[in-house]
């Protein structure tokens, strides 16, 4: 592969696949929101 | 009315399944050939400016305006846009292309997703085992043809299709609970396969180099796919396509972002949730889907083949060729892998083009979840069938470019009009940011208000008016010397008028070729006849629950 190429490959690569991580680590982090919230799997009683 | 009558299991299982309807065949076969013939490298940069610009501002969009109808009880576009901007009738039959693109796109997509379940088994079953590159694409071209069958079972292009759509309407049935079960699924084991394929094409260098293809090597298919050529970044043609595939690999106009959104209580996130399922598809995309089709091909067959060749078929057509180089073993396994990778980003796309239909049926009519899942079926069926039989003579690709296409920028247009213009930014603003695990960047209040309008509206303009030969240079030239913009045959204006078929009729002089181009140009009508019949069909659906609402409405007071 030529310098270029190689360049623009791994630089877009790098920031697509950092940030995708990122975002999905703070989705995975974030404490979920007090009762009553959007989701069923956390709830006492199922819905 | 009742209010939140589904609801997802998890966070994650929601954006699994957001991005499931975002990743879709496109991102695997679409995108790499559009970067081929827009400037290779230098084409990812207007395609990351459009996705800040147009994609993630209108994931924020559909997302919030999702929720804000949730929070009214309306969970398809129609009620939703109507709640936005209540003073004007019309917007509720603006929103019924948030069902009708579904029901339509869903028609023929449901088709592409049952050839890859059936790859999938004559993958396992050594069919492709032997065969030479033009047999391969000759099994494509027999299967697509249904009076013919390549198992022995008859018309079997048909009953994959209803297996297909039996499959996805039982998933529906079970609401999004089996919606979300089948993305949880499907997303991983799609990322999987995609990373086993992707390592497979990087590393395939010119190992796959025959006496035929002496000069074949994989490095040059990634060199041609990234060497920026920045020449190409001031014409206009790439801006377009840039926009197109952001708009297209996104999902963005099809009201199926706003129904999944619609479960989403408002003391909930959507500003993160939007990013995070916008970068899952980028991910998808980007970086695996630029490291299968083109390195492989070029891995076999030498770059200049895929020059000539890159496209939508090289998947069932030169894809299924090329893994028999690796042995019977490994391309059963590589099979399986990429007709399953291609089925699992087709049914997670075609599940979320079921629940609008179902949201609305339910919210209106009080319909079951079961009995939405079957309608939605049924009609899919009714629409469907047409697209599988009469492939050849251009239903499907009819489908594809008004429902799939045209209707997509229209309404996307319409609705960033609604959103920023009509809706009001400040209210939109705030429709945005509530509940926010994200601080969204102030700046998007200017980009959602004044950029993404125009972007599209200049996608829209471009479909409308697309000069001769994507050549926008020169058509400007030819206006600005007097001779007018020269449209081209595949301009919406052309397109409406059957131009590129009328043209190689009137060229035509072989009574064969004129009886299929005649044939061609009938069915083109009956496919136009048929999505028409479908959007009126939702619009008399919209009018009488409108009336319903209405009556109700009296009654209460």
């Amino acid at each position: 592969m030529n310098t270029s190429a190689l360049i623009m490959m791994i630089t877009t690569m790098t920031v697509v696949i950092s940030i995708t991580a990122y975002f999905f680590y703070k989705v995975l982090t974030i404490p979920p929101r007090p009762e009553p919230d959007s989701f069923s799997e956390n709830d006492e009683e199922p819905r | 009315m009742t209010l939140q009558k589904d609801s997802w299991g998890t966070r994650v299982g929601l954006i699994l399944a957001m991005a499931g309807n975002a990743v879709g065949l496109g991102n695997f076969l679409r995108f790499p050939v559009q970067a081929i013939n827009n400037g290779g490298g230098a084409f990812i940069i207007p395609y990351l400016v459009c996705f800040l610009l147009m994609g993630i501002p209108l994931l924020w969009v559909e997302w919030s305006t999702g929720r804000f109808g949730g929070k009214h009880g309306h969970h398809s576009t129609p009620f939703i846009l109507d709640n936005m901007d209540p003073k004007r009738a019309f917007w509720k039959y603006f929103g019924v292309f948030g069902i009708f693109t579904n029901v339509a796109v869903a028609a023929y997509y449901c088709y592409i997703e049952s050839w890859t379940m059936s790859y999938v088994m004559h993958s396992i079953m050594g069919t492709f085992r032997g065969m030479s590159q033009s047999e391969t694409a000759d099994f494509f071209r027999s299967y697509v043809d249904v009076q013919h069958s390549t198992t022995g079972i008859p018309f079997e292009a048909i009953i994959f299709y209803i297996l297909c759509l039996l499959l996805n309407t039982w998933i529906l049935s079970r609401g999004l609970k089996g919606v979300e079960k089948a993305a949880s699924i499907g997303m991983p084991l799609l990322i999987l396969f995609g990373v086993f394929l992707a390592i497979r094409g990087v590393t395939l260098g010119t190992s796959g180099a025959t006496e035929a293809h002496p000069n074949a090597n994989a490095l040059d298919g990634l060199n041609f796919l990234w060497t920026p050529q920045y020449d190409s970044l001031t014409n206009p043609k790439v801006w377009l396509a840039a926009a197109g595939q952001i708009f297209f690999t996104l999902s963005l106009g099809m009201g199926s972002i706003q129904c999944y959104a619609s479960y989403v209580r408002s003391k909930d996130d959507i500003a993160l949730n939007a990013v995070s399922a916008g970068f899952m598809n980028e991910f998808v995309e980007v970086v695996l889907g630029s490291c299968i089709v083109i390195p492989i091909a070029a891995g076999f067959l030498g770059i200049d083949w895929v020059k000539e060749n890159a496209g939508f078929g090289m998947a069932f057509q030169t894809m299924p060729y090329l893994f028999q180089n690796w042995g019977p073993m490994i391309a059963t396994v590589a099979g399986v892998m990429w007709f399953g990778l291609l089925f699992f980003a087709g049914i997670t796309s075609s599940l979320a083009m079921g629940t609008p239909w179902m949201g609305f049926m339910r919210d209106e009519f009080k319909f079951s979840q079961k009995k939405g899942a079957w309608t939605f079926g049924a009609v899919v069926l009714a629409m469907g069938l047409p697209t599988v039989i009469f492939y050849n003579e251009g239903v499907f690709d009819e489908y594809d470019y008004w429902a799939g296409t045209v209707s997509l920028v229209v309404f996307a247009l319409a609705e960033s009009i609604l959103f920023a213009w009509i809706f009001g930014m400040d209210k939109g603003w705030k429709e945005i940011n509530q509940g926010g695990d994200i601080k969204v960047p102030l700046i998007y209040r200017f980009v959602i208000k004044y950029i993404t309008p125009l972007l599209l509206l200049a996608v829209f303009i471009g479909s409308v008016f697309t000069p001769a030969g994507n050549n926008w240079n020169e058509a400007i030239q030819s206006l600005f010397s007097g001779n007018g913009w020269p449209l081209d045959n595949s301009s919406l204006i052309k397109m409406l008028t059957n131009a590129g078929l009328k043209e190689q009729l009137a060229a035509a002089s072989d009574e064969q070729v004129i009886s299929t181009l005649k044939t061609k140009i009938f069915y083109t009508n009956v496919a136009r006849l048929l999505l028409l019949s479908l959007f009126v069909g939702i619009s008399i659906l919209v009018y009488i629950a409108y009336q319903k609402r209405q009556k109700r409405k009296h009654q209460q007071a």
